[in-house]
């Protein structure tokens, strides 16, 4: 309603809190929560319980043993649990997400809860936050869950700074999350078939995992020259590479998260001879330096997840009730 | 403030180029039931939705209860209960769940909250199953459901969008009879309808809507009059000799119609039975029937049709 927008009264949040509280309560006792529990928990765990196998051989060795539980590829299971939560997180958000809005419509719901005292942006909002809560309370369970079998099996309380690091990386998680949420929310507004939009979004999903990389390589080859004459533009071309790879939420997702589980990570780009002067090869960054490092991709995460938010919700204002 | 509830001047919605409400003057008074009535796609239930603020209005104003759904579309819905066609309710829901997130959504105190829903789903014969899941519900009772949510949020106004499209002639009649009551509350009933005969016996006015316009409006006896010309039409089935021939001569007939056999329709500038009755059977007929025809909405409505497709 654009041509309203400007003049109309009452806040945009009423009705908030009850779509909120509805919302959340759907997602919490559907079958489906139990399901995206259960696939998180089998793709969270295995990692997990093997990577903690081959820790318990190296105890006292480390300095940020408990981070390891996060990154360590372990031998017979070559993924480590962050990289199946890079997999993991987008299914489970698209899970939540694809059919919020659409799924209203087919119930012939909507036009009736619109006729209640409340704008679309409370609607759009609060079912939101709902997934957004719902995806945070499951993360955090998975982290609980991980840190306590990393307390029992390795006997070893986390430092602080650990426990600091580990926090941060369930923040990123959910601000991972949150953006394909809001993809799943986008597609759920555009598309009036649930099937059509749970497709899309996995569809863009799969893109960004398995073609995007080779992709940007490609797109990378072309700028190529016949020969590189200085080292400027050989780090031109290295940057124009990882520029293009961070479009994907993907990739800021496991640069946030290296930077985090592994102290040891001072940048995320190439690095020059002159940067490494003076530095001591794998002494560990402090806490708030390896913040730093990550703050470009923790705010392109957050960035993308508005901006994404916002294309659905200018597309729903627009949206005729009428199904 | 003026007797009307909903008060439209002019209202216009465009659809790319088209015009599918056409500046429609309408107004709805306090307590009366009125219904909007046209085929498919007449525009019916895009000007439903530009009262409540749910679609973007192209032109003209409208006001409900002395506010502008417009600009303030929060207070007009907070006021107006909608029944849209073919309501949804969240299946995995009971009654009284359902009616409980529609109840935190009008911010209705918590403590009352039980009792209007129970109070509610009374009124509609639905309180011993509040708490069965909506998905084991019929079409009608999802329909008394709808009303009921209009009878807890107390609405001053009630829209309802094809109330009986799809009932079967008993739930028909029990809808009907809820928005009766719902008139008898005080309530002002706006509702959109093709089934023609159902509506007619519960409008006090009727619109009749044709491509975005509103051909007619007013009492069904004003319409039939506008249509069907004013007079007195007669049913009659009889035997004898030249019986239209004997009706044609009575003083005020005006048509003499054969409906079937020794059956005729007979349209007259006044009440001309007891004359038909005096010559038929002088004439050595025998009258078998002689009924006064009500003017029927459907009839009005057919024949409105006919024209403006002739006009065409």
């Amino acid at each position: 309603m654009p041509r309203s927008l400007g003049g109309r009264e009452g806040s945009p949040f009423t009705g908030i809190g009850p779509v909120y509280v509805k919302e959340l309560a759907d997602h919490l006792s559907s079958v489906r929560m139990l399901v995206l529990t259960l696939f998180i928990i089998v793709f969270g765990a295995f990692p997990v319980a093997s990577s903690l196998q081959q820790l318990r051989t190296t105890i006292g060795s480390d300095a940020y043993l408990f981070l390891r539980i996060f990154t360590i590829e372990p031998e017979q299971v070559p993924i480590p649990f962050v990289q199946a939560l890079n997999f993991v997180i987008p299914l489970m958000a698209i899970g939540l997400g694809f059919d919020l809005v659409n799924s209203e419509f087919n119930r012939r719901t909507l036009s009736r809860v619109l006729s209640q005292p409340l704008y679309r942006d409370a609607l759009l909002l609060g079912k939101f936050l709902a997934g957004l809560t719902t995806l945070a309370v499951a993360l955090a369970a998975l982290w609980l869950i991980v840190f306590g079998a990393g307390l029992l099996l390795l006997g070893l309380p986390p430092r602080g700074v650990e426990v600091a690091r580990a926090l941060g990386f369930l923040l990123v998680a959910v601000a991972y999350g949150g953006v394909w949420l809001a993809v799943a929310m986008f597609f759920s507004v555009v598309f009036r078939s649930t099937a059509t939009s749970a497709l899309s979004a996995l569809g863009l999903w799969l893109f960004f995992f398995i073609l995007w990389p080779l992709i940007a390589q490609a797109i990378t080859r072309a700028f190529v020259p016949p020969e590189i004459t200085s080292l400027d533009q050989y780090i031109g071309l290295q940057e124009l590479a990882l520029a293009l790879q961070r479009l994907s939420p993907g990739t800021l997702f496991s640069e946030a998260v290296l930077a985090l589980l592994n102290p040891e990570t001072r940048t995320l780009g190439p690095m020059l001879p002159s940067q490494m002067r003076g530095a001591i090869m794998g002494a560990p960054l402090p806490l708030g330096q390896s913040l730093l490092l990550i703050w470009p991709q923790v705010t392109g995460l957050i960035a993308g997840m508005i901006v994404v938010f916002s294309a659905s919700y200018v597309i729903f204002q627009r949206e005729e009730v009428r199904a | 403030m003026s007797d009307n509830v909903i008060e439209a001047r002019g209202l216009l919605k465009l659809y790319g180029g088209a015009r599918v409400v056409d500046a429609i003057d309408l107004s709805i008074r306090r307590g009366e039931i009125f219904g909007l009535l046209g085929p498919n796609g007449a525009g019916k239930t895009t000007t439903i939705l530009m009262m409540l603020g749910l679609t973007e209005i192209s032109g003209g104003s409208v006001n409900v209860l002395g506010f502008n759904p417009v600009r303030q579309p929060l207070e007009v819905k907070r006021r107006v209960g909608y029944l849209p066609d073919a309501v949804g309710f969240y299946d995995n829901l009971s009654a009284r769940e359902n009616l409980i997130y529609i109840a935190r959504l009008l911010d209705i105190p918590r403590r009352e909250t039980e009792a209007r829903i129970m109070e509610a789903l009374r009124s509609v014969d639905l309180a011993d199953v509040a708490d069965k899941r909506v998905a084991t519900y019929s079409r009608g009772m999802r329909q008394r459901l709808g009303i009921a949510e209009i009878v807890m949020k107390k609405a001053e106004v009630a829209i309802l969008d094809e109330p009986t499209s799809g009932l079967d002639p008993h739930a028909t009649f029990e809808l009907l009879e809820m928005i009766r009551r719902l008139k008898r509350g005080g309530v002002a009933v706006l509702l959109s309808s093709h089934l023609l005969d159902r509506v007619q016996s519960v409008c006090d006015r009727v619109a009749l809507f044709n491509q975005g316009k509103i051909a007619l409006m007013g009492t069904v006896v004003e319409l039939a009059n506008k249509v069907l010309g004013a007079g007195h039409p007669l049913l009659i089935e009889a035997t004898g000799r030249d019986v239209s021939g004997t009706l044609g001569s009575i003083a005020g007939v005006r048509q003499v119609v054969s409906a079937g056999e020794g059956a005729w329709r007979v349209t007259a500038d006044h009440d001309v039975r007891a004359e038909v009755a005096q010559r038929i059977v002088s004439a050595g007929g025998a009258l078998t029937k002689l009924s006064d025809l009500q003017p029927s909405l459907e009839e009005v409505y057919t024949r409105y049709f006919q024209e403006a497709r002739h006009a065409a």
